[in-house]
């Protein structure tokens, strides 16, 4: 008996299993073959803006991601670099390779029982989970069960007039998961994505290219920092052209995207070249990253091209680029259309409402990207082990973290088109940073137990340091020792706002990451004032919660389409309440009565 | 509009000045020490205790009133409550509340404010705030949606349209910084003339008629030197003794105000003591209380010299008592006499002149003080994003102007929802 046992070894799978292990369950994870683990199945780069705040988040709490993309970087990019600090968002081009090790050593160090198979269906004991089923009969019993299986379920691909089924190239679609996955009501939709042809490196043209170096400066997505960093290679910039244009244009007609063959909804950030070409008719190029997948490989992956249009089409839009004129495609491009679950269906802790114990986490909640995939696990993996061994939940806040906002979307509002992380999606941006992590989520790591002996370790002195860097620009100093003509004193935290200061109060500190944060917490400090008073407002209707049996048909003077819209969303307090789109304040005033009395 | 929660909250409970007698009302954590402060000491729980109200900044008399205090939790909001009972003059009334929300911590209540503390401690029945619950849904429903039909829809177009340009702007700047590396993330940064432009074109509804002058009378404060004929005018304006008149220097020593109907549009006037240094306690504060009307006039009489006119945006200079003679005359004063009746018809001309400007003309939008408030929130946070680099910040700014026309439009959460609802109930109450 496995106290968590976890389907699929994605990037949530992986979390989720290192997350459950750390908490002290017993964990199990099945996969079709345990040397898939930490397989990149897209783009090789981790992090980004958005993204690569949720990285350090996983890290703050002790995760693996951030850790395995140190070890695998051959290329890093802050951007954002030039902007305030809150939306800095570090990534890193990973060595593939080098990256899937890290995951399987990472996953091998954190106790995790790797067991290769293939689950057929989920077995269920009065209303809760209590194991599953391998497809060679063999039953493993688990008090909770983690789903991830991404774009694995009822998967179908497409390219020009291709079909096949099946997820990832090369695995088996786990259709029986399928099937009782939609016979437990949980099938919501599908949706679709896609991914470019990859080329082989040394038929392309570099010269041709604007070349693109990784950052002088050497960050790292973890707090642990990399002690054997690989050496870094530089990624390239081209340009799709108006004869490429012309060659998708007359390509459309094979392609499955317009011909109607697909139907789920695409990612509107991650269009395929054909979209693109289609809806922005009059541009006449879009850029194309040429992206190294690893040191020791030849593949590259063109990012921005993206497409399911027929072989000959992809050849000849490749070599219609400049400086890839005679590159030679190593494996062409698809879309895939996959099922996912709905996971207005889960709780915050990702856990089916109906079914106790029972855990999605990953792309079949109909997200996209690793990170958002890797973040998911983490929630899942951390309660799913506090609710089979009996531990506090991990409840991550929209206030708090992109993690917290991100499940609140999910869970709330659903999705209609693959969800990835945008800061834009966060009320509290400016407090919400990818250098504040270990700050925002560390202590709660610290709390849950969450972190490994050195990690931990890490994470108290940096909150120490951090304590010490604000205690040290709260300290009064003359206008006149900055060297400005003004004699009042002030702290140093309202100098710092000065743009013709901030470099004489930064002389007069230590420099770390920890003052650096501080002083970033100074520069948004009116900001952060106000976000925290809007908060606090959150905060009272978040204490009237709404009982997870709350009939909302009961409630009197509403109507049915209000009733429908919060039956679909299933707010767990008054404040998700008022976030659904179309509630109308009639409704939500006849609601907070309706809580009213029955709290009476 | 955000509501810290643990702040002291203070508002007239009673019906609106002048009357006879008006209740101040003060809930919350600092309400006790208010009381000590204005009051001198601290009243006994429960008993009505007759207090002379001091403004402990400067010693000055505020009133003669009476002082109650309910200790929390046994008192209507659960909190401690301060109750003051002083006279019912606007001016009286105005300092009293002027002096007890300068204390840090102590704010204006919002509307319906003490009835929501109340149900929040749960010292309102909550069967009777459910009775009330159904009747305020509708009426917030339709309140809402009178909103949005006023002036045949006009305010939801502007709204609409704003909304539009808003997201817009904050599809451009979010653009910049989720898409930073790439090129549609690096086009036209530079935002600054279009949020300034919106920002005016939203400064210039907000400041647009508002509703309320029309619903209390528009305010006309007549100002000038003791005796320069004030009150004798108000009565020949009114054509009622209404003020006391009398050729004493000084007699008026509060503030007087007289609801008047001229040509069908409502007015307020307000005979203030005379403005000038006075060693009477009494009418020192007289004097005080006038120089505060004075600001908050909607259209000032000057029967003063001419060489102290006070600045003022609607300004009518008059030449009063020009039926008696004297040597200098001013070519711009209006010459009125409350004895011959001379230029008082000109007067009420010039009055319903002026006050037609402040009107909303039929066609126009008329917006309510929290209307107001709100496009001068958002106005202010597009003209301070124009003056920003960070994207992220003109970027937060374009949120707190979104958030901002949203409460108009009744788009948001449960707090502005909460904020109307309890707004339905009497102040105070």
């Amino acid at each position: 008996m496995f106290d968590v046992l976890v389907i699929g070894g994605g990037h949530a799978g992986c979390e989720a299993a290192c997350a459950a292990a750390r908490r002290g369950a017993r964990t199990v994870l099945v996969t079709y073959r345990s040397d898939d683990l930490g397989q990149m199945s897209c783009n090789p780069s981790i992090g980004g803006v958005g993204k690569g705040h949720l990285v350090r988040e996983v890290d703050a709490m002790g995760g693996i991601m951030a850790i395995a993309a140190d070890r695998a970087a051959i290329h890093r990019r802050m951007l954002n670099a030039s902007k305030g600090s809150a939306v800095r968002g570090p990534r890193v081009q990973a060595d593939r390779r080098a990256y899937r090790l890290a995951i399987q050593s990472l996953v091998a160090a954190s106790g995790v029982e790797v067991m290769e198979g293939e689950v057929s269906s989920l077995r269920f004991s009065g209303t809760g989970v209590d194991g599953v089923e391998l497809s060679d009969g063999l039953f493993v019993s688990a008090r909770t069960v983690i789903v991830t299986t991404g774009t694995f379920l009822a998967a179908t691909m497409f390219r020009g007039d291709e079909r096949w089924a099946g997820g990832r190239q090369g695995s088996n679609a786990a259709n029986r998961l399928g099937a009782q996955v939609r016979e437990l009501g949980l099938a919501q939709g599908r949706l679709k994505t896609g991914t470019p042809p990859r080329l082989d490196g040394r038929t392309i043209d570099w010269a041709a290219t604007q070349p693109q170096p990784s950052d002088g400066v050497a960050w790292n997505m973890a707090l642990a920092g990399n002690d054997a960093p690989l050496p870094q290679l530089a990624c390239a910039i081209t340009r799709t052209n108006v004869r490429s244009h012309e060659v998708i244009r007359r390509g459309l007609e094979s392609s499955p995207l317009f011909s109607g063959s697909i139907e789920g909804r695409g990612p509107r950030y991650c269009p395929s070249i054909e979209d693109k070409v289609h809806r922005f008719g009059e541009r006449d190029g879009h850029q194309v990253f040429l992206e190294p997948e690893g040191i020791n490989d030849h593949l590259v992956y063109p990012n921005g091209i993206s497409t399911s249009l027929a072989r000959d089409v992809q050849q000849d839009l490749v070599r219609s680029i400049v400086g890839l004129e005679r590159a030679e495609i190593v494996q062409f491009g698809y879309a895939v259309e996959y099922e996912f679950a709905d996971p207005r269906r889960l709780d915050a802790s990702l856990q089916h409402r109906d079914v106790p114990g029972l855990y999605f986490a990953g792309q079949i909640n109909g997200t996209t990207g690793y990170e958002e995939a890797s973040a998911q696990g983490l929630v899942a993996g951390l309660n799913a082990a506090a609710e089979s061994i009996g531990l506090v939940a991990a409840h991550f806040d929209r206030g708090e973290s992109y993690i917290g906002v991100m499940v609140d979307d999910l869970t709330l509002q659903g999705v209609t088109e693959p969800y990835r992380m945008l800061t834009a999606r966060s009320e509290y941006r400016l407090y919400l940073r990818a250098d504040n992590a270990v700050t925002r989520l560390g202590p709660m790591a610290i709390e849950l137990g969450t972190l490994r002996g050195p990690q931990e370790t890490l994470v108290r002195s940096h909150l120490e340091g951090k304590a010490k860097a604000s205690a040290a620009l709260a300290q009064l100093v003359s206008g006149e020792q900055l060297g400005v003509a003004d004699k009042a004193r002030k702290p140093l935290f309202e100098w710092v706002r000065r743009d013709d200061l901030m470099d004489s109060v930064r002389s007069m500190l230590p420099s770390s990451p920890a003052v650096d944060e501080a002083i970033d917490d100074a520069v948004y400090a009116p900001y952060l004032h106000r976000q925290r008073v809007e908060l606090a407002v959150r905060q009272r209707d978040r204490e009237t919660a709404i009982p997870g049996d709350f009939d909302f048909a009961s409630v009197p003077g509403m109507s049915t389409e209000m009733q429908e819209r919060f039956i679909a969303a299933s707010p767990a307090d008054l404040d998700q309440a008022s976030r659904i789109a179309g509630v109308t304040p009639a409704a939500l005033s006849a609601l907070h009565f309706a809580l009213a009395r029955r709290a009476a | 509009m955000a509501l810290g929660a643990g702040d002291t909250i203070v508002a007239l409970s009673s019906g609106r000045p002048p009357a006879a007698i008006a209740v101040v009302r003060t809930s919350g954590p600092r309400a006790s020490a208010l009381a000590q402060q204005v009051a001198g000491s601290l009243p006994p729980a429960r008993q009505a205790t007759l207090r002379r109200l001091i403004d402990p900044t400067d010693g000055n008399i505020i009133d003669d009133a009476l002082v109650i205090r309910f200790a929390g939790p046994h008192s209507a909001t659960g909190e401690d409550v301060v109750e003051y009972q002083c006279h019912g003059g606007r001016a009286t009334v105005d300092a009293l509340i002027a002096v007890l929300v300068r204390e840090s911590g102590v704010r204006l209540a919002e509307p319906g404010e003490f009835t929501r503390r109340a149900l929040a401690n749960g010292r309102l029945d909550l069967t009777e705030a459910e009775g009330l619950a159904d009747l305020l849904a509708a009426e917030t429903d339709l309140q809402r949606r009178s909103a949005m039909v006023r002036a045949g829809g006009g305010l939801r177009v502007r709204l609409d349209r704003w909304r539009e340009q808003l997201l817009s702007l904050s599809a451009r700047a979010e653009v910049a910084i989720d898409y930073a590396d790439e090129e549609d993330g690096s086009l036209d940064n530079d935002l600054s003339g279009a949020l300034g432009d919106l920002s005016t074109e939203i400064r210039m509804l907000a400041e647009s008629p508002r509703v309320e002058p029309l619903r209390d009378g528009i305010r006309v404060v007549l100002a000038g030197p003791p005796n320069a004929g004030k009150s004798s005018l108000l009565n020949a304006l009114v054509q009622a003794e209404r003020a006391i008149v009398t050729p004493i220097a000084g007699t008026t020593r509060d503030v007087i105000e007289v609801p008047v109907s001229i040509s069908g549009i409502p007015f307020v006037l307000v005979d203030t003591a005379g403005l000038h240094e006075s060693d009477d306690e009494v009418e020192a504060i007289g004097i005080a209380r006038a120089r505060q009307e004075t600001s908050s006039a909607d259209i000032l009489l000057w029967l003063g010299a001419a060489e102290a006119t006070p600045v003022h945006e609607r300004l009518i200079v008059l030449l009063p008592k020009s039926d008696i003679p004297r040597d200098e005359a001013s070519n711009h004063a209006l010459p009125v006499s409350s004895h011959t009746g001379q230029g008082i018809p000109e007067l009420s001309t010039k009055l319903v002149g002026l006050a037609l400007k402040l009107l909303p003309r039929k066609d126009e939008i008329a917006l309510v003080r929290r209307e107001r408030d709100l496009l001068a929130e958002a106005s202010d946070a597009l003209a301070r994003a124009a003056s920003l680099t960070d994207p992220v910040l003109v970027a937060e700014e374009l949120r707190v102007a979104r958030t901002a026309i949203d409460r108009i439009a009744g788009r948001a959460g449960v707090e502005d929802l909460l904020d109307t609802l309890f707004g339905r109930f009497c102040l105070g109450k």
